[in-house]
């Protein structure tokens, strides 16, 4: 009976992270737009948007692979596993301990390595463009990446994410350099993984500053349905890991009863409400930069990420 | 009874290299030599796994071969085994591919007789169990993989390329030969058990390690070492490529962990330093090289140079573990390096096979000329895709798993007490993150430049799917990479003897965890479940399949490429492996390899075209080896004078070394 509650849970994690995904890139566009003094589209337009393109047919290119056709699964599959592993309003789920945070980033690393081979597919120029920049920020966004992923696993002690929330919301943690250092590293490298402003513009189509939108040029209907959504799971998994790791509070602990779920459910609306207000904020007040300004950005992610370790690593013995 | 039969399955192999030699070059001929290497493999393939799941005792045996007070000692226990399992895994896998991809061999003779001999020279190397056989075998291995890198001879740079290899593995066996002879010591214990029973003194061990790491490190493959390496790999027919990549390294590396982690006793904290440091370079540099190549053969032997790196990590932090005597984080980082050199040998030889096929189908291995075989060789390219994976480290495939462990194994070091090596780690993990990240967008290039897009020539254009004997072979170990990285604990539970005679200690039992995860340490602190994750991205995606098949259109239509409006027809506008390196070549290049980009501009009323002139430069080569070939040359050019003396002068000559041999011993001690 236990079990069965639990991988309730663990169902309801995944539907409501697919549910969520599209909001949080609504509630980002709206308020960017009462930012710059327009109206904005309503909160629920990202998900008209997906069903408007999966009701449009595919308008496939000529010479299009196989494959082309089975990475939008494939992207959408790693990328919602991804999400599904990242606790949101409860820790220690049931199969939470199947894939730790290292993991968790080599999921969003395999959804990245067929999207960039989908941009060589058809053989066009942009798709090229696009991949060979994303491979390019990837180079630099996975390792510093990985660093902030090992300031928190030697504070914690542990990798797994759930582990990880548990020893935050304790009083062990303190205020520590390496953390700040490590939230400071983590935000950049999410701003560039999720293609926003300043590294990349989501809302451009304007050829030669698109990295992301240049690679996914070519799909359409339900395939680009699949990839948008898989991207708004992205910035949402981003979000949520920022909220575990950083805001752990309000999060309901493993086997907690249905008050504490609904108090940790509420609690990681508010976060998911309150990331996006703040990258909203953030892209407003900066302006995109030129892609080869991109690698001194996260090179300055990779270098606070490997300071913070070093801090944990030379600490460790005073 | 084990060994008995392994080493008389390995006097089949000369036998058939006979055969060869008289059997002429009939299709028939190339099909006995390799059916027999095949079945010959997969028996010593079958004696190692039973030896090393049995966890029998070592066996060891003489046999009256070679000097004659000596004999040649012969040994199987858990590291051999292992090894052993690697080689025939690897040579079985590349005999079935022969089976098929032999048939296009121009040159049959050149190839045939000298295949069994190379593998029973690796198989050799790791049963040796004293000096003297191991660097016969090491040395037999070398020379017979050297006339198989240059059986076609009058092919592009072949010749210099075994040039180049047949130095540095001369090199690198009189390192190993001055590193027995230090291990040996003065009484001359040629045994692998003698030099174990009596590890040297602290500075003579020092030396031996750098010596090894000399010896087992060029044939590895280390940074400075590997030069000949991305040259003499590719060189060879590809399913010795294969073998030479795949395998051959990893014999290597078992010379690395024999002499080291075993003969040599306790080691010193600082060897560990060396090793790594050596390692993290090796990592990044390997893979740097690899994605500014465009010959896909070159690429792929470039990139086994960053694994050999990704290995030594492991070996490195064993090392560094064991020094300080944590040896529960020593079985992890050693079996994390291990897995690796396991992993690895299934991949690289997965990988090696698809570029024979592609070269086979096209006559190319210029990425530069290829483009859209996914359409006309479309398993060729699946099995070629699920390698690419595997290799990126991405899950759920084995190569994530290996690396998964050496990321744990990295967790582990804050706890060392040397600063040395609390600042030198986490430089090495964000070394091997950047290396992993780097290694995904190369195999995005070699990917989707050869197979991906269309055809940019018309060999691409008229390619043909490979014959079914080669496609099973990639088909088998495509299948194992999935295997390997779906239920990888009763792969790190097989390793476990191995991890027990040379950490002290073994992890923890994978077999009993639920769900088949694997727990390197506790729970609480990490685990990985390929199985889960597998599944997981399995129901997604087919529910994402159902779910849209069912509720959404399912029209589709067929139209010219998008592409903002401005398609271009000419294939030869797409991105090339040259400009999809670009952006990388910019960030890192300008520091590795003096990269330099020149707008070549002709002035005003000039006909001639505009052209983009990139320089990269090999500083590795141009700084150490160019300066020692030209040493080596205007010394050579000096000596060259004593062959043209009078007599006189020669009998000056002998007459003066013979006093001067006379004062030396008179003033010796």
């Amino acid at each position: 009976m236990a079990v069965m509650l639990d991988l309730a849970v663990q169902g309801a994690q995944m539907i409501v992270v697919l549910l969520l995904a599209p909001l949080l890139t609504g509630i980002g566009r709206k308020v960017r737009a009462r930012l710059l003094r327009r109206r904005g589209p309503p909160l629920i337009q990202p998900y008209r948007d997906l069903i408007r393109l999966l009701r449009k047919e595919v308008v496939l290119a000529e010479n299009a692979s196989w494959l082309f056709r089975v990475i939008p699964y494939l992207v959408f599959a790693a990328t919602w596993v991804a999400a599904a592993l990242v606790p949101t309003f409860q820790s220690g789920l049931l199969f939470s301990w199947s894939a730790d945070l290292i993991a968790i980033i080599a999921l969003l690393g395999s959804a990245r390595f067929f999207l960039a081979l989908a941009g060589l597919d058809v053989g066009t120029s942009f798709g090229g463009i696009g991949s060979s920049r994303e491979v390019m920020i990837a180079s630099l966004a996975e390792p510093a990446m990985l660093m902030v992923v090992f300031t928190l696993a030697l504070i914690a002690g542990s990798t797994q994410l759930s582990t990880v929330a548990a020893f935050m919301t304790s009083s062990d943690v303190g205020l520590r350099v390496s953390l700040g250092l490590a939230l400071f590293a983590l935000i950049m490298v999410a701003i560039a993984e999720n293609a926003r402003i300043p590294v990349d513009n989501p809302a451009t189509h304007l050829e030669l500053t698109m990295v992301h939108e240049a690679m996914v040029l070519e799909y359409s209907g339900r395939h680009l349905a699949l990839i948008e959504l898989a991207s708004q799971l992205k910035l949402l998994l981003y979000v949520s890991l920022i909220g575990c790791v950083f805001v752990p509070w309000g999060m309901a602990p493993a086997g907690a009863g249905a008050q504490a779920l609904a108090i940790g459910l509420a609690a990681y609306l508010g976060k998911l409400a309150l990331g996006a207000f703040l990258l909203a904020l953030f892209e407003t007040a900066i302006a995109k930069m030129r892609v080869f300004r991109v690698p001194e950005f996260l090179g300055a992610a990779l270098m606070l990420g490997l300071l913070a370790t070093l801090l944990l690593f030379v600490s460790r013995s005073l | 009874m084990t060994l008995t039969l392994a080493l008389s399955s390995i006097a089949v192999l000369p036998v058939v290299s006979l055969l060869a030699i008289f059997g002429g070059r009939s299709l028939a001929t190339t099909r006995i030599v390799y059916g027999t290497s095949l079945a010959v493999s997969l028996a010593l393939l079958a004696l190692a796994t039973t030896h090393l799941l049995g966890t029998g005792p070592s066996l060891s045996t003489m046999l009256p071969l070679g000097l004659p007070w000596l004999g040649a000692h012969f040994r199987i226990d858990a590291l051999g085994a292992f090894f052993l399992v690697v080689v025939d895994l690897g040579a079985a896998a590349a005999s079935l591919f022969a089976l098929g991809y032999g048939s296009h061999e121009q040159a049959p003779q050149r190839v045939l007789p000298f295949y069994p001999l190379f593998l029973a020279g690796m198989n050799l190397v790791v049963l040796a169990d004293d000096a003297f056989t191991f660097l016969i075998s090491w040395e037999f291995m070398s020379l017979t993989s050297w006339a198989l890198v240059i059986a076609h001879h009058r092919a592009g740079d072949n010749l210099h390329a075994g040039y180049v290899y047949l130095v540095m593995a001369t090199f690198g066996t009189l390192a190993l030969l001055l590193t027995f002879g230090l291990l040996a010591g003065p009484d001359g214990g040629y045994g692998f058990a003698q030099m174990r029973a009596e590890p040297p003194s602290p500075g003579l061990a020092a030396m031996v390690l750098i010596l090894t790491l000399v010896g087992a490190g060029s044939k590895a493959g280390l940074v400075p070492l590997h030069v000949w390496l991305p040259l003499a790999h590719p060189a060879a027919p590809s399913h010795v490529s294969a073998l030479m990549s795949g395998v051959m390294t990893k014999v290597a590396v078992y010379g690395f962990v024999r002499i080291v982690l075993d003969l040599l006793g306790p080691p010193a904290w600082w060897w560990s330093v060396v090793v790594l440091a050596l390692a993290g370079i090796t990592c990044v540099m390997g893979v740097l090289y690899a994605l500014m190549q465009h010959d896909l053969k070159r690429l792929l032997a470039y990139h086994t140079v960053e694994n050999i790196g990704i290995i030594f990590i492991g070996l490195g932090l064993a090392l560094a573990f064991k020094a300080y005597g944590m040896t529960a984080a020593a079985a992890l980082a050693l079996t994390a390096g291990l897995l690796h050199a396991f992993n690895h040998s299934i991949f690289k030889s997965l990988l090696f096979f698809g570029s024979g096929a592609v070269l086979t189908a096209t006559g190319e291995r210029d990425m530069e000329h290829l483009g859209g075989l996914i359409h006309r060789m479309p398993q060729t390219a699946f099995v070629f895709l699920v390698g690419c994976a595997a290799i990126s480290a991405l899950p759920p495939l084995n190569g994530f798993v290996s690396e998964w462990l050496t990321f744990q194994a990295i967790l582990l070091s804050p706890a060392l007490p040397s600063w040395g090596l609390k600042f030198l780690v986490p430089a090495v993990g964000a070394l091997l993150a950047m290396s992993a990240a780097l290694a995904a967008a190369c195999f995005v290039k070699a990917f989707g430049v050869t197979f991906l897009g269309r055809a940019r020539t018309l060999a691409a254009e008229r390619a043909q799917e490979t014959d079914s004997i080669s496609r099973a072979a990639m088909i088998v170990l495509a299948a194992l990479c999935l295997i390997a990285g779906v239920v990888p604990g009763l792969f790190i539970d097989a390793l476990a003897p191995v991890v027990e005679g040379l950490a002290g200690e073994r992890m923890p039992v994978q077999r009993g965890v639920e769900w088949l995860s694997i727990v390197p340490i506790a729970e609480s602190r990490s685990s990985y479940n390929g199985l889960l994750v597998f599944v997981f991205m399995v129901l997604s995606g087919s529910l994402a399949a159902f779910a849209i098949h069912r509720l959404a259109s399912d029209q589709l239509r067929r139209a010219p490429p998008w592409d903002c409006g401005y398609p271009d027809p000419s294939p030869r506008t797409q991105y090339t492996a040259g400009s999809f390196a670009q952006p990388i070549r910019r960030v890192f290049g300008t520091m590795v390899f003096a990269a330099s980009e020149r707008t070549d501009m002709p002035p005003p009323g000039d006909q001639r075209p505009a052209r983009l002139v990139v320089v990269v430069r090999d500083l590795i080569w141009e700084g150490v080896y160019a300066p020692v070939a030209a040493g080596v040359w205007t010394l050579s050019e000096r000596l060259n004078r004593l062959q043209f003396l009078t007599i006189r002068q020669y009998l000056s000559l002998v007459f003066c070394a013979l006093i001067t041999l006379l004062l030396v011993l008179a003033i010796w001690p």
